[in-house]
């Protein structure tokens, strides 16, 4: 076996195992949807898988794991500061929600 | 690091740049590209959840999730040939990575096409941007805005896929390319698993 196929045989059975995992997670999302659950928790555990898919697909598909473990910090830490700043919003959007306007 | 190792972890000798994250300058470039992207999406998605949590009357109108379920399937099966066509690249096989190439491509077109006859179906029903017949008009605006910005990533990896494949073929391009054109796809990819879940499954109509 030359080092070519041994480079092409080498992960792509871990791959397959990261795809249909995906599937299986995509899957659950729409098992949520049809549970009878409030929109808010719907939303948590939605998120929450959807957030496992994210990491497994940059990880595995997107070859994250590989690279220098700086970089995957700055990666994964300078995306997920920024997302977590976009939250500042929730606490208005529940205001209007009450009917307390801003000036309040 | 020898020269062998470097290749079988996917990087060309001569293409590092050793001191910051020694990965390829392309890379790095579609990474941080990646990064930025990732915020527009967030901020849409954060923004539409706003929206959404401080309107009463929000709409509920999609009564299946089969179109929605088949595209999903149908995009990740496209990162899967994507990661086949980048193993075949890297093994020399210039066919199998061409041919695996075009059809993460056709895979894009047929998402693209399931997509835009979902559009249709939507606006027959009297949907516009501005207004709908189910509650708040703020819904068409938000859905079209962040589907629209999705469908427009897939049209634009579709067109670099097949650029990319055309030009690895001829020899112009090599399999770094096709990895830095995966991480796209990939991306695009990752950010339709957070719009699912926010813009279709909780607004099915139950």
């Amino acid at each position: 076996m030359t080092t070519a196929e041994v480079h092409k045989s080498n992960g792509i059975g871990k791959d397959l195992a990261t795809y249909a995992c995906l599937l299986v997670l995509a899957g659950l999302q729409f098992v949520i949807a049809y549970q009878k659950l409030d929109a808010s928790q719907m939303l948590g555990r939605m998120l929450t898988v959807a957030c496992v898919e994210a990491g497994l697909a940059a990880l595995f598909f997107m070859h994250l794991w590989r690279e220098k473990r700086g970089f995957l910090l700055f990666v994964a830490i300078f995306t997920i500061a920024v997302l977590l700043g976009l939250q500042f919003g929730w606490t208005d959007s529940t205001r209007m929600v009450v009917g307390a306007p801003f000036s309040k | 690091m020898s020269q062998a190792d470097l290749t079988m972890e996917g990087h060309s000798p001569g293409m590092t740049i050793g001191p910051v994250f020694s990965i390829p300058t392309k890379k790095l470039a579609m990474w941080l590209f990646i990064i930025a992207d990732t915020m527009t999406f967030a901020a849409c998605l954060v923004a539409y959840g706003f929206l959404r949590n401080g309107t009463p009357n929000w709409p509920r109108p999609f009564h299946s999730i089969t179109n929605v379920a088949l595209m999903t399937f149908i995009l990740l099966t496209s990162s899967l040939t994507m990661l086949i066509g980048l193993r075949s690249a890297r093994a020399g096989d210039k066919a199998g990575g061409f041919r695996w190439i075009m059809i993460t491509a056709a895979l894009g077109i047929v998402f693209a096409l399931l997509h835009i006859r979902e559009w249709m179906g939507l606006i027959n029903e009297g949907m516009t941007l501005f207004k709908n017949p189910w509650g708040t008009g703020l819904f068409g605006a938000s859905f079209f805005s962040i589907t629209g910005l999705h469908l427009t990533h897939v049209t634009c990896g579709v067109i670099a896929l097949i650029v990319v494949g055309v030009r690895y073929k001829g020899g112009r391009y090599n399999a770094d390319d096709i990895e830095v054109l995966g991480l796209y796809w990939h991306f695009v990819d990752l950010v339709w698993m957070f719009v699912v879940p926010l813009v279709y499954l909780l607004n099915l109509a139950h």
